[in-house]
């Protein structure tokens, strides 16, 4: 006889008082325990977005180039010739903060399943994480092996690794952020999307075996604060198997392109218990799931365990069963279990078997549908400040020496060479990479045609801190801009929402504010959000991290020889800034390392000259005028300069067809520039304040009067030139620094060593 | 620049379960017109013809127990050992290198990185001979520019092997930098003597831990420096002459 459970049950699994109520209300009374498991999990917030749904749907998420928005497993993007892009990004914070290698191999491999459900063959990954200061071994430890888990999982897989982020601030100690972004290219007539359909076709369980790890990990990490049980939270961490995620890539890609199966959908938050519920809830339809079919790894699991399992590398397929045989055996071939464990019904009910008995009888639909919503009252923090700081000499004394202010920065972790990370990952691998790790953007090209493909990540939390809807508003800009630097068209985005806990105000605010700036800027860039996540509760003991609303974007070109990379190439171009002059002290990398201080508000970016000034760049790189493009970002117009320098030393990346455009730099053979920075304001915050929508590009003298022209009446500072091995800026006849750009390039790749 | 042959030579790669440069190696022959590429199944037990066989990268089995070491026991490899016995070229990238160390074909083994880390970075190769098949599109002392991907590429062996290897020219590439000498900072994983490819006594099987198949199309990051070792191949199987 099953057993029902009451509400004492329901709260320890983190359900309210009247949720439970509408279950009992759904469910014509007391829920079975396995119908309860399901619901806490489904309703929680990492599953039903309970406190997040209301905001979003302030996003525009609708275009010509948009084949599929948010609500699938992935996003898709058409980028011409009949290809299309399945792009999207997923938190694994809190299983990353518990156990760092696993928690972040699992995450990679979650948001690869993501895409090659929808039928793509993933070709890229990005991974964009924040920790704590660096000077606590804990952040280190976490920092390695969130790296390492990335790497071990993702290298194994073949997917390349060619781009992402890292920052480090005292935030996120408690709370590391991994981010982990998949994009995979597919025939935009092939998108599978994962509905149930087919009265009578069979429920097929494809992969790895149903253990007890990952229990809960949904609701139980993800749904809540951390405590002091923290280490208590291990068991609920996932372990992967890459291997069998490679192999499970290449049936499913095999079993979905060829049209094997009907519809397919990965195990992933609440495993079989959400994969069922959506792919029944979305086709109309019901599903039979006889719980005690499912291949087990270890004896004596309950029924309300198999179903939230969250054993790693499963899918789910629905299967007619006249195919049933050709999918078993390509299954065979790869040596991955096949298990038919239920069938497609028309009682729209997703009901659960145990040996003959049924053991859960829930409406589909309305476990999809009626999940709770909840909408905090927000509330303005009163850190909030409306004025920027006021800079003079008392608060804000001038450094005596400004080039030692220059390589405290290029030093500093979050301006630092990151290429101690990514050359533990494989960026090379599927033989489409353009520009290697370290650049603005990520570029690929669509093999067999003259297309490419650019990705770029970015979100300043301090920014977001001290201005969510700025500093939200400016993420989406500076990603755009980012691949505006590298040539691309930016098209869409994916967003990974990372804030505290929703249910206190001013979190609650801050994402309010977060979401309205992204939305304008997607707006006014034309940039649609086709898929995203939302992760809650980044909060230990009480301090949230920064509100951290990541934006990942997908650029493309109709000819990706036209792209440009960072890094100077000739003495005698010159140097133009384009964008405003004026930088500001306030939530800058310098305000933080020099001073020391995170205060003040960060200028609000004007969308309408963002749009021009990147319209002028591409229009620029398009016509081979530009010989180099970098985005004006932490540390200001003097770290941009100086990233060009190093950059021109470190060859990697492919210089296309123009036969023009000599080599690189050889290695160790540094291009540096001589720059005169304008006469007015203090010379430190022209160096290292920071503003939105600027750029350092370089022509060839003979191209300057067209980039001029194409850049209209936007801002255009003539800075200087690209000079031999020294960077050296002046203001009127004054020498502010001259530096050898070898030991830039030193300071910039020391990180490593300085920890050792 | 060689000659090409009117009938093209016939590469099979062979894929096993966590290869993952299996599709990188095709792809890479595929842009050499004078040449055929197929797949070969790790459960078939015969080669189709081909002409060489290439083992390509990727963490064949997970890399579980040790890299290359369930690999070596696929069915396809007893294969590819009477393939060698006869005298059948075959090229190991990688994780082919190192299965073909555990299957015996070549000497020595591939360790742990001494950095304790995977590391995927551009590094210059010394061709030391050039008088293999696989290598006689270059020159001795030529430097190519090739990426490495790996976690386990220190090449190890026994002192008196070693010496052997080197008498016997064995020894086919080396780390070094971009002047051609090899040495520590070029080394990116401590492999013993810098090396990074070797081949057997009879020099027509070869492992190299570089990845020349990611480095065949001047337009990618990769460079395009890898087509000669491929081009070499061509060479030998299509009776070109040396072209050096």
């Amino acid at each position: 006889m099953t057993r029902h459970a009451d509400l004492a049950a329901a709260q320890a699994l983190g359900l309210t008082a009247e949720e439970f109520e509408k279950i009992c209300e759904i469910q014509g009374g007391e829920p079975t325990y396995v119908e309860l498991a399901i619901y806490s999990l489904m309703w929680s917030e990492h599953c039903s977005y309970k406190h997040s749904r209301p905001v979003l749907g302030r996003f525009p998420t609708t275009g010509p180039r948009i084949l599929q928005g948010p609500g699938e497993n992935a996003g898709v993007i058409d980028v011409g010739d009949g290809w299309a892009v399945a792009m999207k990004v997923e938190s694994h914070n809190h299983p990353s903060a518990v156990e760092p290698f696993q928690g972040a191999a699992t995450g990679v491999g979650g948001i690869v399943r993501d895409i090659f459900t929808m039928g793509a063959r993933p070709c890229v990954s990005l991974d964009s994480l924040r920790f704590g200061e660096l000077t606590e071994p804990r952040q280190r430890f976490l920092l390695d092996g969130v790296v390492g888990g990335i790497a071990h999982y993702g290298n194994c897989l073949g997917i390349p690794t060619v781009g992402g982020e890292i920052y480090f601030e005292p935030s996120y100690e408690g709370n590391c952020l991994v981010n982990a972004m998949c994009a995979g290219l597919l025939r935009a007539d092939d998108i599978v999307r994962a509905v149930a359909a087919g009265v009578g076709n069979h429920v097929v369980l494809i992969g790895s075996k149903t253990g007890r790890d990952g229990i809960g990990g949904a609701s139980v990490l993800a749904s809540q604060e951390f405590d002091e049980t923290l280490e208590e939270k291990r068991p609920s961490v996932q372990v992967g198997d890459p291997f069998t995620e490679k192999k499970l890539i290449e049936a499913c890609l095999e079993l979905l392109n060829e049209h094997h199966v009907v519809s397919m959908q990965d195990l992933g938050a609440a495993g079989l218990t959400s994969s069922s519920s959506e792919m029944a809830s979305k086709g109309f339809v019901g599903l039979d799931i006889h719980a005690d079919r499912v291949p087990l790894r270890e004896a004596d699991m309950e029924p309300w365990e198999i179903m939230i399992s969250e054993s790693q590398e499963r899918m789910l397929a629905i299967v007619e069963p006249a195919k049933l045989a050709t999918v078993q055996s390509i299954c065979d071939r790869w040596d991955l279990d096949c298990t038919v464990i239920g069938e497609v019904t028309d009682t729209k009910m997703l009901r659960i078997h145990w040996h003959g008995e049924v053991v859960g009888d829930i409406p589909a639909r309305r476990l999809a549908d009626e999940s709770p919503v909840v909408r905090t009252p927000s509330a303005k923090p009163a850190y909030i400040v409306d004025d920027p700081v006021t800079v003079d000499d008392a608060s804000y004394p001038q450094p005596d020496d400004l080039g030692a202010a220059l390589t405290q920065l290029l030093a500093a972790p979050n301006i630092a060479s990151k290429r101690w990370a990514w050359e533990q990952y494989d960026y090379i691998v599927q033989a489409n990479t353009v520009q290697i790790p370290g650049a603005d953007a990520a570029v690929l090209r669509i093999k067999g045609t003259p297309r490419g493909i650019a990705f770029a990540n970015d979100c300043n939390g301090r920014h977001c801190y001290l201005d969510p809807y700025r500093g939200a508003k400016a993420a989406v800009a500076e990603a755009a801009r980012n691949l505006s630097c590298a040539g691309a068209l930016p098209v869409a985005v994916t967003d990974c929402l990372n804030f505290g806990n929703p249910e206190k105000g001013e979190i609650y605010w801050q994402f309010e504010q977060a979401v309205e700036g992204i939305a304008e800027a997607c707006e006014a860039l034309d940039t649609p959000v086709v898929s995203g996540n939302v992760s809650f509760y980044n909060e230990s003991f009480g301090q949230a991290i920064y509100p951290t609303p990541m934006i990942g974007m997908l650029g493309v070109y109709d000819d990706v020889s036209l792209h440009v990379d960072g890094a100077f190439k000739n003495e005698g171009d010159v140097i133009v800034m384009l964008g405003p002059a004026e930088a500001f002290v306030d939530g800058s990398e310098y305000q933080k390392v020099h001073y020391g201080r995170v205060e003040g508000r960060v200028p609000d970016l004007d969308l309408a000259l963002e749009a021009r000034l990147q319209a002028a760049l591409r229009a620029a790189i398009s016509r081979r005028l530009l010989k180099s493009a970098h985005d004006c970002a932490e540390g200001g117009l003097a770290v941009a300069l100086a990233e060009s320098a190093i950059a021109s030393g470190a060859t990697g990346g492919a210089q296309w067809s123009d036969p023009e455009t000599p080599k690189p730099a050889a290695e160790g053979r540094w291009l540096g520039a001589d720059v005169a920075i304008g006469a007015a304001g203090r010379p430190d915050l022209a160096l290292f304040g920071e503003a939105p929508s600027r750029v350092v590009v370089t022509c060839a003298p003979a191209d300057l009067d067209a980039v001029r022209a194409l850049a209209g009446d936007l801002p255009f500072t003539v800075l200087g030139v690209v000079t031999g091995a020294t960077l050296r800026c002046t203001m009127g006849d004054e020498e502010l620094l001259a530096l050898p750009v070898s030991e830039l390039h030193r300071v910039y790749e020391s990180l490593p060593e300085r920890l050792a | 620049m060689s000659s090409t042959s009117p009938q093209p030579v016939r590469f099979g790669v062979v894929v096993f379960p966590g290869s993952n440069c299996d599709a990188d190696a095709h792809h890479a022959l595929s842009t050499f017109p004078c040449a055929t590429v197929d797949y070969l199944w790790h459960k078939d037990t015969d080669l189709k013809g081909v002409q060489a066989v290439v083992l390509p990268g990727g963490f064949s089995y997970g890399d579980y127990l040790r890299c290359g070491a369930i690999a070596r026991f696929s069915p396809i490899m007893q294969a590819v050992k009477d393939f060698a016995a006869d005298g059948g070229l075959v090229m190991g990238i990688c994780n082919g290198f190192q299965t073909l160390t555990e299957a015996g074909l070549l000497p020595g083994a591939l360790i742990r990185n001494t950095g304790l880390k995977f590391v995927c970075r551009y590094v210059n190769l010394r061709v030391e001979n050039a008088q293999t098949p696989f290598t006689r599109a270059c020159a001795e002392g030529d430097v190519l520019r090739i990426v490495v991907k790996h976690n386990e590429g220190n090449y190890t062996v026994d002192p008196e092997t070693l010496a052997a290897m080197k008498a016997n020219g064995q020894v086919v590439l080396r780390y070094c930098d971009a002047d051609g000498v090899p040495g520590d900072a070029a080394n990116p994983n401590g492999a013993v003597e810098h090396i990074a490819g070797v081949c057997n006594e009879t020099r027509n099987v070869f492992g190299m831990m570089p990845h020349p198949e990611n480095s065949v199309e001047a337009a990618l990051a990769g460079g395009a420096d890898g087509r000669r070792l491929f081009q070499s191949i061509i060479d030998t199987l299509s009776g070109a002459e040396v072209t050096s």
